[in-house]
C-alpha cells in the first residue's frame, strides 16, 4: 500500500533557524528552541533551567525518521504507511482523536510495539540514518537509545528511588559512575531538589507527578538520544503537567522528544512541530503554528477546531 | 423461580409469618452450628492426640523426647531427634531442589515460551499432582533408586572429604533418594503458586524495564522476581508443609533406620515414616510416643503453613486491592488444584 | 528530506549492539531456565513410561476379577488379583463423599452466604486452611484415638471412610467456597429484590449456577482421597476378600500397593505395579472428568 506524502510545512517563523544554531547555545537558557521573533509562544524558562543546563553536558541528539513505516495486530493493519520526520533537538507532537495510532505508531520507534504477541511492524525507522528495524541493530540497543516515558507512572515498586534511576544504568554503566549518573538524571528531571535528601526511600512513594519526573529521570540516566512520550501527563493533575511540560521544553536541548498527546493545548504549547493521524494515516504535519492556524488539509481543520476527536 | 407469598390478610404486607422465616432462620442457624462443630473438631483433634501421648512425654519430658538422640523401643526410649533431623534433611533437600525448578519452570511457562505451549506445559507439571504417594514410592524404590544408585556411589567417592555428604555407605533406599522424590511431589504446588503470582505483575513494569534498554532475562531479574518475592516464598512453604507430612512415599524410599542419619546416601527416617513402619507392633508406651510424633508432626505442619499462608496472602495484597481479590482466588485456585495430590 | 548528521556514523552502528557479555547472559540464563523445565517434565514421562510398562503386563480378567490371595511367598502360588482392592476404594470412597460433600458444601454456603467477613466466619476460614495442611497420616491416628481406641472396637472399612472424609473436607469447603464467590452478586441480588428468601435464593439461584465449579473440586477431591493410604492403615486396615460390609476390614487400592511393595516376590510387585496403574488410571479419569466439567461452568 502506497504512502501519500503528507502535506509538509518547511518553515516556521524564522526562515534562519535551524535544528543546527538551536544546538550550538545549549547553555543559553533562552533558547528554549523556540526562534525570537516567534510571538506566539511566550518562551517558558524556569530560574533553575540554567543551572540544570549547565550540569547537563551537550549531547548530540539525533533526528528520527520514519520510511514507509506500517504496524499491524496480527492481520489487522493499524498504522498505514507513514513517513515522518522528527528533527533533532526538537519537540514534535502527535495529535489525533483516539485510535487513530499514534501509539502504536511511537511504539513502533522503540520496538515495543512487538512486545504485543502477534504484532508486528513494517518499514524502517531510521536513527541517524540507522535502520533499528535492520539486520545490524539489536533490539535491546535500540531501546536505550530510544527511550519512553509511559501514560502511567510507572516506577518499579520493589525499588527506592535512586534504585529507579539507577535501574537501567546497571545493566551497562561500572559501578562507580552510577551515583553521579543518577544525580545528574534527577537534576535534568527537575527532581534532584525535591528527593536527594531522600533517595533511599521507596519510588512508589512520591506523587504523581514526582513519579512521573521519577520516570523520566530513569529514561533519562541511560542518557538516550530520543525520548518518546505516550500521553505523559494524562493521568497528572495541571501543575504536575505543567511542570514537565516546563521540562521538556529544556529536555529537547539533550533529546529530541516525541510526545503523544490528546491535548491539543499541550500541544501548542510544547511542541515546535505537530503531525495529524487519522485512521492509521498521517494526514499532516508541519509548525505547530500553522498546524493550528492554517492547516492545509480539512481533516486538519476539522480536528483542531474541535468538530470530531 | 417464584417469588415468597406475601402473606396478606391479617398481617400487614409487609411481613411474613414465622412459619415463612423458619427455613431461613434453621438454615443460618444449622449452618452457623456445622461451622462451629469444625472449630470444635480440630481442636478436640488436638487434645486427644495430646492425650494419647502423654506417657511417652511423661517418661521423656517433652524436651528430651525432641531432642534426644536415641529412638531404641525395644529399650524402652523414645528420644526422636533422629526422626525429626531426618525430617528436616529430606523436607530441606526437597526444597534446595524442587524450589528452584518449581520456579523456573513457572518462569518459562509465564514468561518464556510460546505462547501455544503455556496451557499444555501447566497442565503436564500439574499432572504430576495426580501420582499417588504409594505410586512415588513404587518407582521410586525400584526405577530411580537402582537407577541412581551407581551415580551416588560415584558421588559419595569422589566427595568423601566432605563431611556427611561423601564417604559413607551408600545404600539403596536412602536420605537423598527420598528428598529428591519428595521434590518432585511438591513441584505441582510450589510452580502452581509462583505461577499465579507472576500472572498478577502488572505489564506497566515489564514494559518500563523493556523500555530502559533490558534485556528478557534482565527485565525478569527487575521486574518481576523482585515482585513476586512474597508469594515465591509462601509457595516454597506450601510445599515445605507439604514434605514435612509426607508419609508413605518416604516409609518407602528412606530405609526406616532408628539411627541417627550418618550420611546423605544412608538410611534414614522421619517423624511420619516411623509412624507407618511401627505402629503395627507398637504397645504401650511405644504406641503413645509415636502419637507423641504424630503431635509433633501436627504442630510443625500448622507452623509452616500458618506462615506459608501469612506470606501468600501478603503478596495478594501487594497486587493491590481489586485485583487482590481476583487473585487471591486465582491463587486459592491454583493451590487447590496442587493440593488436591493424591496422597500425602 | 535527509536528516540531519548526514550519512550513518560509525558511532551510530556500534550504538545498536549489546555488549556480548549481557547477551551472554541472557542466553544462558534462558537456557537454564527451559532447561528446568525440562526437568521438571522428565520425572513425569517416566513414571508414565515405567507405569505402563510394568502394570499393562499384570493386567489380565483375572487380575480384575479376583482377589488377592493370602500366599504370596511360595513361586507356584496363585497370589490373585486386585478385586477386593478395587471394590474397597470404590466403596470407602464413596461414603467419604457422602460424609464430606454434604458437610464441605453446607459449611461453603455458610462462609459466603451468612458468616462472610465476621470474626467467626474468618476463623472458622482459618481453621479450615489449618485443615488443609495436616499431614494425612496424622488424620489417620486421630480416627484410630478416636473410634477404635476409644471404642475398644476394631478397624472397619468405615472408620477409614471417616478418615477420608475429613481429608476431603477443606478441599471441598476451599473449593466450594472459592466457587461461590464467582457467583455474580447481581444475581443474588435480583433475586433478593423479587421477594425470595434468602433460603430459596440460595437453593434455586446459586447452588445451581455453581454446581459444576463444586462438582470439579468434589472431583478432584474424590481423586485425592482415592490415592491416600496412610490414614488407611489405621482404621480399615488390610484384608484379602472382597467384602460389601464396612464394618468389617476392608481392602483398598493405596494400601494393596503399599503391601506388595515390600514382598520378595516379583510376580506380587508385578501386582503391585498393575494396582498402581489401575489407581492412577482411576485418579487420571476423574482429573480429566473434572475438567470437562469446569469448562461447561459458566463461571471462571
Amino acid at each position: 500500500m502506497s504512502s501519500t506524502r503528507p502535506d509538509e510545512h518547511v518553515t516556521d517563523m524564522d526562515p534562519d533557524s535551524t535544528p543546527e544554531t538551536a544546538r550550538r547555545q545549549p547553555e543559553d537558557a533562552t533558547a528554549s528552541g523556540v526562534p525570537a521573533a516567534d510571538g506566539v509562544r511566550a518562551p517558558i524558562v524556569a530560574p533553575q533551567a540554567r543551572e540544570r543546563a549547565a550540569t547537563t553536558p551537550s549531547k548530540k541528539a539525533v533526528a528520527v525518521k520514519l520510511d514507509g513505516l506500517r504496524a499491524f495486530y496480527g492481520d489487522a493493519e493499524q498504522v498505514k504507511g507513514i513517513d515522518l520526520q522528527f528533527n533533532a533537538n526538537e519537540v514534535t507532537a502527535i495529535i489525533g482523536p483516539s485510535g487513530c495510532g499514534k501509539s502504536t505508531m511511537v511504539r513502533c520507534i522503540n520496538r515495543m510495539h512487538e512486545e504485543i504477541p502477534g504484532a508486528h511492524a513494517e518499514g524502517r525507522v531510521l536513527l541517524d540514518d540507522v535502520d533499528v528495524y535492520g539486520a545490524g541493530a539489536d533490539v535491546v540497543a535500540v531501546r536505550r537509545a530510544i527511550g519512553m516515558v509511559f501514560q502511567k507512572p510507572n516506577p518499579f515498586p520493589t525499588m527506592s528511588i535512586f534504585d529507579n534511576v539507577a535501574a537501567g544504568l546497571r545493566l551497562t554503566a561500572r559501578r562507580g559512575e552510577v551515583p553521579e549518573k543518577v544525580e545528574r538524571a534527577l537534576r535534568g528531571a527537575g527532581l534532584w531538589e525535591e528527593v536527594s535528601d531522600r533517595l533511599s526511600e521507596p519510588g512508589a512513594g512520591l506523587s504523581g507527578g514526582q513519579q512521573q519526573r521519577l520516570c523520566i529521570a530513569r529514561s533519562l540516566a541511560v542518557e538516550p538520544e530520543v525520548l518518546l512520550m505516550d500521553e505523559p501527563c494524562s493521568a497528572l493533575d495541571p501543575i504536575a503537567t505543567l511542570k514537565i511540560e516546563e521540562l521538556i521544553d529544556e529536555l529537547k536541548q539533550r533529546v529530541t522528544i516525541v510526545i503523544v498527546t490528546h491535548n491539543m493545548q499541550q500541544a501548542a504549547r510544547v511542541a515546535d512541530r505537530t503531525a495529524f493521524m487519522l485512521a492509521g494515516e498521517l494526514v499532516e504535519v508541519g509548525a505547530t503554528q500553522e498546524i493550528f492556524t492554517k492547516p492545509t488539509d480539512s481533516r486538519t481543520e476539522e480536528y483542531v477546531t474541535g468538530k470530531f476527536g | 423461580m417464584e417469588a415468597a407469598s406475601i402473606t396478606g390478610g391479617d398481617r400487614g404486607l409487609l411481613s411474613r409469618s414465622p412459619l415463612a422465616r423458619f427455613p431461613d432462620r434453621a438454615l443460618k442457624w444449622g449452618l452457623t452450628v456445622l461451622a462451629g462443630l469444625i472449630l470444635v473438631l480440630i481442636v478436640y483433634f488436638f487434645v486427644r492426640l495430646f492425650d494419647e501421648s502423654r506417657p511417652a512425654f511423661e517418661q521423656q519430658g517433652v524436651f528430651a523426647f525432641v531432642f534426644e538422640d536415641n529412638w531404641n523401643p525395644g529399650a524402652g526410649h523414645f528420644g526422636a531427634l533422629p526422626l525429626v533431623v531426618g525430617t528436616l534433611i529430606t523436607s530441606a533437600l526437597a526444597l534446595l531442589i524442587g524450589v528452584p525448578v518449581a520456579v523456573a519452570a513457572a518462569l518459562y511457562t509465564s514468561e518464556l515460551s510460546p505462547r501455544r505451549f503455556r496451557a499444555p506445559l501447566m497442565i503436564l507439571v500439574e499432572l504430576l499432582a495426580a501420582v499417588p504417594s504409594v505410586v512415588y514410592g513404587l518407582w521410586g524404590i525400584f526405577y530411580l533408586a537402582p537407577k541412581l544408585h551407581p551415580a551416588e556411589v560415584w558421588f559419595s567417592e569422589t566427595f568423601s572429604f566432605i563431611p556427611f555428604v561423601g564417604g559413607g555407605i551408600v545404600t539403596i533406599p536412602n536420605c537423598f533418594i527420598a528428598g529428591l522424590v519428595l521434590a518432585i511431589m511438591i513441584l505441582p504446588i510450589v510452580s502452581a503458586i509462583s505461577r499465579e503470582v507472576m500472572s498478577t505483575v502488572p505489564p506497566d513494569h515489564k514494559e518500563a524495564a523493556l523500555a530502559l534498554g533490558a534485556t528478557r532475562w534482565e527485565m525478569i531479574r527487575i521486574s518481576i522476581l523482585p515482585y513476586c518475592r512474597s508469594g515465591i516464598v509462601g509457595g516454597a512453604m506450601l510445599g515445605l508443609g507439604r514434605a514435612i507430612g509426607e508419609t508413605i512415599a518416604v516409609t518407602i524410599l528412606i530405609g526406616g533406620s532408628t539411627q541417627m542419619v550418618q550420611n546423605l546416601f544412608g538410611q534414614s527416617n522421619s517423624l511420619a515414616a516411623v509412624i507407618a513402619n511401627e505402629f503395627g507392633e507398637a504397645q504401650g508406651t511405644h504406641r503413645s510416643a509415636l502419637f507423641a510424633c504424630g503431635l509433633v508432626l501436627f504442630v510443625l505442619t500448622l507452623l509452616v503453613n500458618g506462615i506459608a499462608r501469612w506470606f501468600v496472602v501478603r503478596a495478594g495484597r501487594a497486587a493491590g486491592p481489586p485485583r487482590a481479590e481476583e487473585h487471591r482466588t486465582g491463587a486459592a485456585t491454583a493451590a487447590l488444584a496442587a493440593d488436591t495430590a493424591a496422597g500425602a | 528530506m535527509s536528516a540531519p548528521g548526514g550519512a550513518a556514523s560509525l558511532e551510530t552502528l556500534g550504538r545498536l549492539a549489546v555488549s556480548p557479555g549481557r547477551r551472554r547472559k541472557d542466553r544462558l540464563a534462558r537456557g537454564a531456565i527451559l532447561t528446568a523445565t525440562l526437568l521438571a517434565l522428565v520425572p513425569l514421562v517416566l513414571i508414565v513410561y515405567y507405569l505402563l510398562r510394568k502394570g499393562l503386563g499384570a493386567w489380565s480378567s483375572d487380575f480384575f476379577t479376583t482377589d488377592p490371595t493370602g500366599s504370596t511367598f511360595f513361586k507356584n502360588s496363585n497370589i490373585g488379583g486386585i478385586k477386593s482392592a478395587i471394590l474397597g476404594t470404590i466403596e470407602m470412597v464413596a461414603l467419604a463423599s457422602a460424609i464430606a460433600v454434604p458437610i464441605g458444601v453446607a459449611v461453603a454456603v455458610w462462609l459466603v452466604e451468612y458468616g462472610r467477613d465476621s470474626l467467626f466466619a474468618n476463623v472458622v476460614r482459618f481453621f479450615v486452611d489449618v485443615l488443609t495442611g495436616v499431614p494425612s497420616i496424622v488424620f489417620g491416628l486421630f480416627v484410630y484415638i478416636v473410634l477404635i481406641v476409644g471404642t475398644g472396637t476394631s478397624y472397619a472399612g468405615w472408620k477409614g471412610s471417616i478418615a477420608l472424609s475429613l481429608l476431603m473436607l477443606p478441599v471441598v469447603v476451599r473449593s466450594a467456597e472459592v466457587i461461590l464467590n464467582l457467583v455474580p452478586n447481581g444475581l443474588r441480588e435480583s433475586a433478593l429484590a423479587l421477594g425470595a428468601p434468602r433460603w430459596r435464593v440460595v437453593g434455586r439461584i446459586v447452588l445451581p449456577t455453581a454446581l459444576p465449579g463444586m462438582v470439579t473440586g468434589v472431583l478432584l477431591a474424590v481423586a485425592r482421597a482415592a490415592g491416600e493410604t496412610a490414614p488407611l492403615l489405621f482404621t480399615a486396615a488390610y484384608t484379602h476378600e472382597t467384602t460389601t460390609n464396612l464394618g468389617s476390614f476392608m481392602n483398598s487400592l493405596p494400601v494393596q500397593i503399599y503391601t506388595d511393595v515390600t514382598s520378595p516376590t516379583p510376580r506380587v510387585v508385578e501386582r503391585a505395579w498393575g494396582a498402581a496403574l489401575t489407581l492412577v488410571l482411576l485418579i487420571l479419569v476423574l482429573n480429566m472428568v473434572a475438567r470437562l466439567v469446569s469448562r461447561r461452568s459458566r463461571l471462571a
